[in-house]
């Protein structure tokens, strides 16, 4: 757009404006009228984000229950802190949602970016298995959750039956078994989720400029080379970024696991968020859970900024 | 002829909104869990709104989310439901935060009086604190925990020979656990009509109650108690006491020799599933179910029995059922206290119980010829003999989630002993008590 067309555009934009508007707007400077354009998004953040931030906060150092609001709100310091950092099932939570983070972005991004370089060979038929691909990331986490405990079930289930096929180990006991149900956990979010990282990779495929490839045959680069030295690092920003996300999401998992697994057996797949959701919504204990979402929230937003900054470093 | 027109529009709107009016004013929403008796109950509900032109709209939520539903919306005041007919153990709850209307002096003043309904089920159903005549609900739904069997499988010739030859005895109804659990190790993986059958499928679940309702099946029958005195939260000896944890070692030695394969997060639904389906033998469930199954299809009639919770070195069942209470937010509690005052009526009562609803009114479960009014009615009225509840305080869902986690940990998942479970649990149980003021 020319110069002359904006001055244009502002000037129709100006004679629109009525009269009086235009009186008030004019007393103002740039910056006042900066303010008044974000002053409702800002509004909107401190109401939604920060204000809820801060009271949380508060309360994580109070004995506060939102089931009793008549009860007095009393300051308790930093013993919720205390209980929530010396309880070993705390660290039993952080440990099986380390597992389950560390397990699926490892496969999801083997599996993904593989997937991506296959369809990126644009082959007869690519767009119909992309579009198959992408169906599981399109259904709800709460029903890839209850369809999976009737693949998983060890007498009628399709997966036991094809375990079988290859090892005689009888009805595999996935959900039910400790050592099985944390991988059972795995798998199902694997299925559901490499789509959306091969999504992400294959647009950073098809962002690479063919030239390359095409100096690099000229350089005799072998297959290997072309990969390595073209197309990984064109892909990695891409690849983080979805790992970002997913990570992210991941620490969060909720839903899929409480219909897979309900945290069991015992607690071996009883993910941080499951937990904080029955402290604070099951037993109501307001002041306990708001810590351990402060202390969830930090971690987080630790692992997040140290990540970010990693990927800022590849993409310069 | 257009001030014409526009009279008769007017005159109809008017009607509508008055009549819209009149509807709002008279309808009530019963809130339950979505099974079996909510549906009879729908169908007695019928004469009330024929009796009272009140309508009845029902809130039915499936039993695992039913606690979590609905008490988050007694907590924050919620207006949707008028009648609650919630879990036992909500009473404390309901009355020290206020979410129950106190029912005594509308009980005086309409004449019900809770001398005409079993005592245990007042106790368990109405009273907080527990044993004092302040009620807060009126008993709905009697309900404990019981036993359903193979009754054609048990009475085959070559299965009884079977098992005579290995045991020794006669194969019957299992008098103690210890017949129980032999029993269903007979059955586990052997193969009867061309099919691999299993020994019981009993309560495992993990999310909500279901494995405490199932463990203290056990404990209740070697003679559990959550305090060494009523009321003082003095739990050490007791909860963990010698007994309490041979019960819970025999729960988890049930598990791992008697469940199919995969039973690890089971309750009513999965149990009836087993059952229905031919493959356990045997399966613990809640009374309440039972009609259904001697009506079913494939279970029904001759095909199966029923047995109350068997002893070990006591009578003991583990407490189901429900009080119907008022909401205390509810702007309709007139009506709300009108469907109570019909509902206790002993002639609607034993409509209830034809139903499939379990009437706690003496005057239908008092009758004599009640035993023998079907096959599970005797067996109802042994358990409710010994019954049995959690904890009811306030705090009751703190306590049955440490319960949860503490025994799920060590009958499915394998972690430490009995002992370190109810050592554990005391711990929790201690906090949370203490968070409560109680100790």
């Amino acid at each position: 757009m020319s110069t002359q067309t904006i001055e244009r555009a502002a000037e129709r934009v100006a004679q629109a404006t009525p009269s009086g508007l235009s009186r008030r707007i004019a007393g103002l400077s740039d910056g006042a009228i900066a303010w008044l354009f974000v002053s409702p998004t800002i509004v909107l953040l401190l109401a939604i984000n920060i204000f809820p931030l801060l009271w949380t906060i508060y309360l994580s150092f109070t004995n506060y229950r939102a089931n009793q609001p008549g009860r007095a709100i009393r300051w308790i310091g930093t013993r919720n802190y205390e209980r929530l950092l010396g309880s070993e099932d705390i660290w039993g939570y952080m440990q099986a949602t380390a597992h389950f983070v560390c397990w699926t972005m490892a496969l999801q991004v083997l599996l993904g970016l593989g997937l991506a370089l296959l369809i990126n060979r644009n082959f007869k038929g690519a767009s119909f298995w992309t579009t198959v691909i992408l169906i599981p990331m399109m259904l709800s986490p709460a029903v890839v959750g209850t369809f999976w405990t009737y693949l998983y079930q060890p007498q009628t289930g399709i997966f036991s039956y094809i375990v079988n096929l290859f090892a005689d180990v009888g009805p595999l006991n996935m959900i039910g078994s400790v050592e099985l149900a944390p991988w059972a956990i795995v798998i199902a979010d694997t299925w559901m989720w490499t789509p959306y990282i091969m999504l992400l990779c294959l647009a950073g495929l098809r962002s690479i400029p063919d030239y390359l490839y095409e100096a690099a045959e000229v350089d005799r680069a072998n297959t290997w080379q072309k990969f390595w030295y073209i197309t990984l690092p064109r892909v990695l920003p891409f690849l983080m970024l979805a790992v970002l996300f997913r990570g992210i999401e991941n620490f969060k998992m909720f839903d899929m696991v409480v219909e897979l697994t309900s945290g069991g057996p015992g607690s071996t797949t009883e993910l941080a968020s499951i937990n904080l959701k029955r402290e604070a919504f099951e037993k109501w204990r307001t002041g306990y859970s708001s810590a351990f979402a402060i202390i969830l929230f930090v971690t987080v937003f630790g692992l997040g900024n140290i990540y970010v900054k990693a990927l800022n470093r590849v993409k310069s | 002829m257009r001030v014409l027109k526009t009279c008769a529009v007017a005159a109809v709107l008017t009607a509508g909104v008055v009549n819209g009016a009149y509807a709002q004013e008279k309808e009530i929403t019963l809130c339950w869990a979505a099974w079996d008796p909510a549906n009879a109950l729908v169908e007695l509900s019928k004469d009330f709104t024929a009796e009272s032109g009140i309508k009845m709209n029902f809130e039915f939520v499936p039993w695992t989310n039913f606690a979590d539903r609905m008490l988050n919306e007694l907590n924050s005041g919620g207006k949707l439901c008028d009648l609650m007919i919630g879990d036992s153990q909500w009473i404390g709850g309901g009355a020290v935060y206020g979410h129950y209307v106190k029912l005594n002096e509308f009980f005086d003043k309409e004449g019900i009086s809770m001398d005409d309904f079993l005592p245990a089920t007042v106790n368990a159903y109405s009273t907080w604190p527990k044993g004092t005549p302040n009620y807060y609900a009126l008993p709905a739904m009697g309900d404990a925990l019981g036993w359903v069997y193979r009754k054609d499988w048990f009475a085959r010739p070559e299965i009884q020979a079977a098992f005579k030859e290995k045991y020794g005895r006669d194969l019957e109804v299992p008098k103690n656990w210890d017949e129980l659990m032999e029993t269903a190790e007979f059955f586990q993986g052997r193969e009867i009509d061309g099919k691999k059958v299993y020994g019981a499928a009993i309560y495992t679940e993990r999310g909500s109650e279901g494995i405490t309702m199932g463990v203290t099946a056990a404990l209740y029958a070697w003679g559990f108690k959550y305090e060494n005195t009523p009321g003082k939260y003095d739990m050490d000896g007791a909860v963990n006491s010698p007994a309490a944890v041979e019960a819970l070692e025999a729960y988890k030695k049930f598990y791992e020799c008697c469940t199919p394969p995969g039973h690890s997060d089971a309750y009513m639904v999965a149990n009836l599933d087993a059952y229905k389906s031919g493959q356990v033998a045997m399966q613990m469930n809640w009374f309440a179910f039972f009609p259904g199954i001697a009506k079913d299809e494939a279970v029904g009639g001759d095909v199966s029995g029923f047995f109350a919770n068997p002893r070990e070195t006591v009578e003991g069942s583990t407490l189901g059922g429900q009080g119907i209470s008022v909401v205390a937010y509810s702007d309709k509690q007139e009506e709300a206290l009108q469907y109570i005052k019909w509902f206790a009526q002993p002639e609607v009562q034993a409509k209830w119980w034809k139903l499939g609803g379990y009437s706690c009114h003496k005057a239908v479960a008092g009758a004599p010829d009640f035993p023998t009014s079907t096959p599970f009615a005797g067996e109802f009225l042994k358990a409710m003999g010994s019954v049995k509840d959690f904890w009811q305080e306030p705090t009751y869902a703190e306590l049955l989630l440490a319960m949860q986690k503490r025994v799920h940990d060590y009958v499915v998942a394998d972690k430490g002993t009995a002992q370190e479970a109810l050592d554990k649990l005391i711990e929790d149980w201690t906090i949370t008590f203490e968070d409560d003021g109680k100790i």
